[in-house]
This record gives structure tokens, sequence and C-alpha cells, in this order.
């Protein structure tokens, strides 16, 4: 079944074709079509998505080879996420449907993260940890099978994602900070500074970051520019470490205590080499398998909701045209 | 002027305020990195049966909630112009029927109605954990 997927939940347009398995093309906008459309790169809002979506759509057709009315079904975003930005997709996917007289249906952008190192990986499926990192959220959750999801934990304040944004923001190195966190830390010393690893200690599954970026702040204040500017490696990494054991602990508790061999981190913050390597090194450790997609479909991308979409419509399920942005649409955990 | 001596304080001194709000209120939130205004906010939340996990809005740039009213949680920091703001239709809320709460007000000063209650939240000079917190209903 071919299917086009949708996603405007925040800073990106993006578009997907995907058919039963494989993946025939993504685009993301910030890309290459903000270049030839102008624009900055990313724009926080819903204009943008209205500027890019139909070059954005007709690009990820023409990369699959595929004209219009050879799609059989739609798939899009209606949350969580901005409410302007979803509904251009939303409003988009109507349109589109009704035109062609197929059906669509609206996912839920976390379930989608959940499954993006699916894309590609043609494993047998099996119970698994998933673990679900980025700008806006963090979720740990057991996964028995497809639609079956029982929810283990959350943040209590800040995401993953955010905390390295505004510990860059501290530091003065730019937006967004994963990336360049990562970039600085791999020169950097992570055993230089001890931060503290909010709630490793006990025995729940949520998270909170926020204690941690103040822990950030009054460490800077304390010490001199100079001497800051001189290690700002080794701050960087050892603020990163803190992040990293934090999830490896929990994710680790949550597939011991299950019994679950396989661990799937996924969502933008899944991108951070350092966190990678951590959980590989421990999963070699303890025999349990670490599974990471990658980098392109670790941030958001169309093609995990072309997937989702592909296999709920397989699936029968299909939505009807009341439907509408969900922008606080909670994870669905079954269980 | 309250000082605030942890942040278990400022949620508590969040529900008081909740106390204080009714259906239209704009409360904005000053406050540098690591103040504890998304932690005043969960107790606002609080206050007003929220009963949804209250976290930061940083990347969302708005969490809708509904307690016993509509609330609305901004959060600005991301946000490099007004035209942005704008066009996250941030107007519309702040005249809808129900509650806002912001935080990076500093931000969108220009766009922010008049009416509303400030709550400016400082670090202590000597002590690590403690906040000054002033409340103050503008005009």
């Amino acid at each position: 079944m071919i299917v086009l997927g949708i996603e405007t939940s925040c800073d990106e347009t993006a578009s997907a074709v995907y058919d039963d398995g494989t993946l025939l093309s993504n685009v993301i906008s910030s890309q290459e079509i903000h270049k030839k459309y102008g624009g900055v790169v990313p724009e926080l809002a819903s204009r943008a998505h209205q500027r890019l979506i139909v070059p954005v759509v007709e690009q990820s057709l023409r990369k699959a080879k595929l004209k219009k009315n050879q799609i059989e079904g739609i798939s899009v975003t209606v949350g969580p996420g901005l409410v302007g930005s979803l509904l251009v997709g939303i409003s988009f996917t109507k349109a589109l449907a009704l035109g062609l007289g197929i059906s669509f249906i609206g996912v839920n952008h976390l379930e989608a993260h959940l499954w993006s190192w699916k894309i590609g990986n043609l494993s047998r499926g099996k119970p698994f940890i998933g673990l679900v990192i980025s700008g806006g959220h963090c979720i740990l959750t057991c996964v028995e099978r497809f639609g079956k999801y029982q929810f283990l934990g959350s943040t209590k304040d800040d995401a993953p994602g955010e905390a390295f944004d505004k510990v860059a923001k501290l530091l003065n190195l730019g937006y967004p900070g994963g990336p360049v966190i990562d970039r600085i830390s791999k020169k950097g010393n992570r055993n230089f500074v001890r931060f503290p690893r909010p709630g490793i200690k006990s025995n729940g599954y949520d998270f909170s970051f926020s204690g941690l970026k103040t822990a950030v702040l009054y460490y800077l204040r304390k010490h001199k520019k100079t001497y800051i500017e001189k290690h700002i490696a080794d701050i960087c990494a050892s603020f990163q470490q803190s992040i990293i054991d934090v999830l490896i602990k929990k994710s680790f508790d949550a597939a011991c205590s299950k019994r679950v061999d396989m661990i799937a981190v996924t969502g933008g913050v899944a991108a951070n080499s350092s966190l990678q390597k951590a959980f590989r090194d421990r999963g070699e450790k303890e025999g349990i398998e670490i599974i990471i997609p990658e980098p392109v479909y670790c941030t958001d991308n169309a093609a995990m909701i072309a997937q989702l979409g592909c296999w709920k419509l397989r699936n029968g399920e299909k939505s009807d045209f009341s439907i509408t942005a969900l922008p606080s649409y909670p994870f669905p955990c079954s269980i | 002027m309250v000082i605030s001596r942890s942040s278990r304080e400022t949620y508590r001194l969040g529900i008081e305020i909740s106390k204080i709000l009714k259906i239209k209120d704009i409360v904005s939130i000053y406050g540098e990195l690591g103040t504890g205004k998304t932690r005043i906010i969960q107790g606002i939340c609080r206050g007003l049966g929220v009963k949804e996990r209250v976290t930061s809005p940083s990347f969302a740039l708005i969490n809708e909630y509904s307690g016993k009213l509509k609330v609305y949680h901004f959060d600005f920091f991301r946000v490099n112009s007004l035209s942005e703001a704008m066009e996250l239709g941030c107007i519309d809320y702040f005249y809808d029927d129900g509650i806002c709460l912001i935080e990076w007000p500093e931000k969108i000063e220009k766009l922010l109605p008049e009416k509303r209650i400030n709550v400016i939240i400082q670090y202590h000079k000597e002590r690590k954990n403690w906040r000054r917190i002033e409340i103050i209903r503008n005009p």
C-alpha cells in the first residue's frame, strides 16, 4: 500500500512516501527547499509550512517516481505539536484525500518516533523498551507489540533536548544546543565536574532535567569567565554525561525489570554520538540489543509518519473529516 | 515581596497565586534561566485543578491544559521576533476565555495586554536555593 506521510508539527515541513516496508522518498524542508523558495531556516511559524507544504509534497512524489493518483492513503501528524503548524498539514491532507478519494489517518507524533528505528530494518518484531527523547519530549515505555504500550515514565519538567538548548544558551553556544554540545564534548573530560544525576537513585521511571540546568548555571556563576572558556569542552562533556547516565540507568532498569533484551532509542537527542556509544557499550556488556535509527530518522521526519500510517491503514484504521489538531495529544499507552 | 527558600516553596506560592486568578487573567512570569518559572506555574496549575503533567513548553511554545478553566502555558524562550509570536496566534489566546501563564514575557512585551499580573523571580544574593519573588498587579 503506497502511503504519503505529512509532518508539520513543529519546525520542519516534511513529506515521505512509504510502500509496505520500503521507503520510497523522504523530504525535509530545511534541507533543499528552503534554499529554493527562500526563508530562514528554521522558521517557527505556520506561514512557513503554508509556503512549503506543496513543494515539499511534490518533491517527495517526484523522488518516489510516482504520480498523485498512485497514492493509496495519506498519513498526517495530528499532535502533539503547535496548533497552527499542525493545522496546515491536517488541512492539506484532508483536501488531498478528498480530491483523490482515498483514506487518510491522523497519527501521534510520539508513536511515530517510537517506531522510527523500523524504517529500513527488516528484523522481526519482539518486545522492547522504547525511549523517545527530543527537544520537547522524554518518554519511556515498554512495547509488547505494535499498538500495545505500557507507559513507564516521562519528564516532570524539561525534556533532555531542552536541557541541551538551555545549557548551550548559558554558554553562548547558539541554537539548537544538542549538536554543538555533542561536538565540543568530544574534546572534553566528562569527569571534570560532577553535576547531579537527577532521579538516578529513585526506582521510578520519571525524569527531571530542570535542576541539572540550574546546577550548570550555579557552576558557571561560581567560576571566572576565563576559567570557563578554557574548560568549556570539559563542562559540556560533564553536563552531557549527566544526562546520558540518567537515561541509561532508567532504560536498562526498565529492560531488566520487564525482562526484555532490546532497547530502541529514538527522537532528536538519540542522534547524540556520545549517547549512542554509551548505550551500545552498556548494551554489549549486559547482552541487550541497542537500536538507534540513522540521524535523519531521529529528528522530525515524515518517513516515520508514513510508516505508522501505512501500518494503521493496513489494520483497517482510518480517520474521518472531523479530525482536527491535538496540540497536547498524549502518548497512546494502552496498558 | 516574598522569599522562597526552596523549589517546594515556589510551588506552594504558585498554588496561593492560583486562588486570586479568574477567567481571562494573564500572568507573566519574569526570571532568568533556572529561577523556577516553570515550577511556580506547576503550582498555579495544580491550584487551578489541572490534572495533566505540567512541563516546560520551551520546545512546543504553548501547552494547553484543562482544569476548572482552560489554562494556556506559553514559553517564548526560543521566539526571536514579535512576528513569530503573532504567527503562533498568541494574541487570540490572550483574549480567550482561559488563563494565560507566560514564561519569557519580555520577548513579546509589546504584544502583552496591559492588564495583567506580573510575577518577578530573582536569585537571592546570598543563598543559592532562595528566590526573591514579587507579585505586581498591572495596572
